[in-house]
């Protein structure tokens, strides 16, 4: 049957494009604010007169944006490889090995999922504090190292292994770490790839932990460093959304390039998750 | 090393416990000592220069009696009894349409799945931008030209919350709405030829297969966007003035109440005493919605 544009089914599609332009218009009034003056703010046209590259020419030069980008890479992509590994390691572990006390810990660790993180934030700072690592990568990072959600959606895809693949790796003379890495790993990649999704995604726009953590701008993370300046630049807007578009670009960039996976990896976190 | 054979069995356990020793350190170190240390910090007085003072439960009795931390816990239900409905509402109207689409399907689909990636304190200062009086504002903007009155927002006491919420609900729905499409094409093509053979109508196939088949994925969003909700803060901050969620206490949420207690004022015993609140609304809400959603 070939689709056919009925009256009803147009309307449906125009309405949902029109949908479609209203999400989208936060975002595009951003970038469209980060290339204008202060002055052509106030004009609705999304491309300006005289476009300028002046405010990033002025965050690059005068402000500290670059480090925070800096920071939150850094802070993202450990966490990220923390979480992947070790979230990896235990889920294969509570899944593939039978040893006494193999439930329990699986439990224990599920229910760290029912804590809020704003619960833990007061007992950090004061371990932070008392370790001397507040305002250092290290406090930045330590929270997020390893997540009962990863160990959770970890385990349930290490159940799709056939143990007879692990069983063949043992009869080459594998032992068990190289097993995990070399036979088990590469067979979950698509939940690897949703855990890393959601764990880069998490920590590159967290702002909780690192308001608390950082007090030095040398340490800001890219979304308390935008709190701060934009706090300080209010009614510059164009220099804010020039800031808020530097914050989300490159969310966005890595979203544009592997879309499919991205849509796949939420899918596959949200669901089994 | 002692070479006594060792059977496959128990040199398997050995491996384990090896994997899992870090790991257990750290949950320890990191979940469950500061669980049980925000509980015990709840029982005391507390400035975290001076000495820990135990006081039982007064800073709950304190809390009860308190009419400020009222107002938050009012403002924090009223962010989840807009927020959960008109997101799942609105996503699940999308989602449904979305997918009966083909012809560009997979732009509209990103153009509703982008604000879900983007930052949420980037996002807040766009929208905080848009809610601006007249000649800076772009909502207010359109609304004059349009000649229809201006609107306070962020500056009125009742229409302040809702402008706060609205960029919170607007993130989500990406995320809402690729979850209930893979709900959607989940359920198998046989209900639904089965129906029509029987000759049920869309709205009838609506409410007699695809909601009840979608029970799951509503629980899922339900739990996930109320948890969400209860623990609004970046829009909050970053949207209100000097990040106090005014005006007049007006949009403060719990954790920003939280985050006052605890990093403005160095209250750390109420400010641990009110996170035990938060804790035990999430453990409510959750258990009352799983059991009222899964029957």
């Amino acid at each position: 049957m070939k689709p056919i544009w009925s009256a009803k089914k147009a309307l449906i599609w125009t309405l949902l494009a029109i949908g479609a332009i209203i999400m989208m218009t936060p975002i595009i009034f951003m970038f469209s604010a980060s290339f204008k003056y202060n002055d052509q703010l106030y004009d609705l046209a999304l491309i300006s007169s005289e476009p300028t590259l002046s405010n990033y020419v002025y965050l690059s030069q005068n402000t500290q944006f670059l480090t925070w980008m800096v920071n939150s890479f850094i802070v993202a992509i450990i966490v990220t490889l923390s979480v992947l590994f070790f979230d990896a390691l235990i889920g294969y572990t509570l899944c593939k090995f039978r040893f006494k006390g193999r439930t329990v810990i699986f439990v224990a660790i599920l229910s760290t999922l029912m804590i809020p993180t704003e619960m833990l934030v007061i007992p950090w700072y004061i371990v932070a504090k008392d370790l001397g690592i507040l305002d250092s990568y290290l406090g930045l990072i330590f929270p997020g190292l390893m997540s009962g959600f990863g160990v959770f959606l970890m385990k349930q895809f290490f159940q799709g292994v056939p143990d007879e693949y692990l069983d063949a790796a043992r009869i080459d003379g594998l032992n068990e770490f190289q097993i995990f890495i070399e036979v088990a790993l590469p067979l979950v990649t698509p939940a690897l790839s949703a855990l890393a999704i959601f764990t880069f995604l998490g920590n590159w726009t967290a702002f909780l932990w690192p308001l608390i953590v950082t007090s030095s701008a040398d340490l800001y993370t890219i979304p308390v460093g935008l709190s701060s300046f934009s706090g300080e630049f209010q009614s510059e807007w164009q220099m804010i959304m020039t800031g808020a578009a530097v914050a989300s670009l490159p969310t966005i960039m890595i979203f544009l390039l592997l879309q499919r996976y991205i849509i796949r990896g939420v899918i596959l976190g949200g669901l089994k998750g | 090393m002692n070479k006594s054979p060792r059977t496959i069995k128990q040199k398997r356990a050995l491996w384990a416990w090896l994997f899992l020793t870090i790991p257990l350190i750290y949950f320890i170190a990191v979940r469950f000592y500061p669980t049980v240390g925000a509980f015990s910090i709840s029982l005391t007085q507390w400035n975290i220069v001076g000495d820990k003072t135990y006081i039982g439960f007064d800073n709950f009795i304190a809390l009860y009696h308190d009419p400020v931390f009222w107002g938050v816990l009012s403002n924090t239900f009223e962010y989840l009894l807009l927020g959960v409905p008109i997101s799942l509402l609105l996503s699940f109207i999308i989602a449904y349409y979305l997918d009966q689409v083909r012809f560009g399907h997979g732009f509209l689909r990103a153009c509703y799945f982008i604000p879900f990636l983007t930052t949420a304190v980037a996002m807040a200062w766009v929208w905080r931008w848009f809610y601006q009086p007249v000649s800076i504002g772009i909502i207010n903007l359109a609304l004059g030209e349009m000649g229809i009155l201006q609107l306070d927002f962020l500056r009125s006491t009742t229409q302040a919350l809702p402008a706060v919420l609205a960029p919170a609900i607007w993130a989500g729905l990406g995320f809402q709405i690729i979850i209930f499409m893979a709900g959607i094409r989940a359920i198998p093509m046989t209900y639904y030829e089965a129906a029509k053979i029987d000759g049920a109508g869309s709205w009838q196939i609506l409410k007699e297969i695809t909601m009840p088949q979608l029970r799951p994925t509503i629980t899922f969003l339900v739990v996930i966007s109320s948890i969400g909700f209860l623990r609004i803060f970046d829009q909050v901050y970053n949207m209100t003035q000097e990040g106090e969620g005014g005006p007049l206490n007006a949009t403060r949420p719990l954790v920003l109440h939280i985050y006052k207690t605890a990093f403005d004022n160095f209250e750390m015993g109420m400010a641990a005493a009110q996170t035990v609140v938060l804790f035990v609304i999430l453990m409510i809400i959750t258990a009352l919605q799983l059991r009222i959603l899964q029957k």
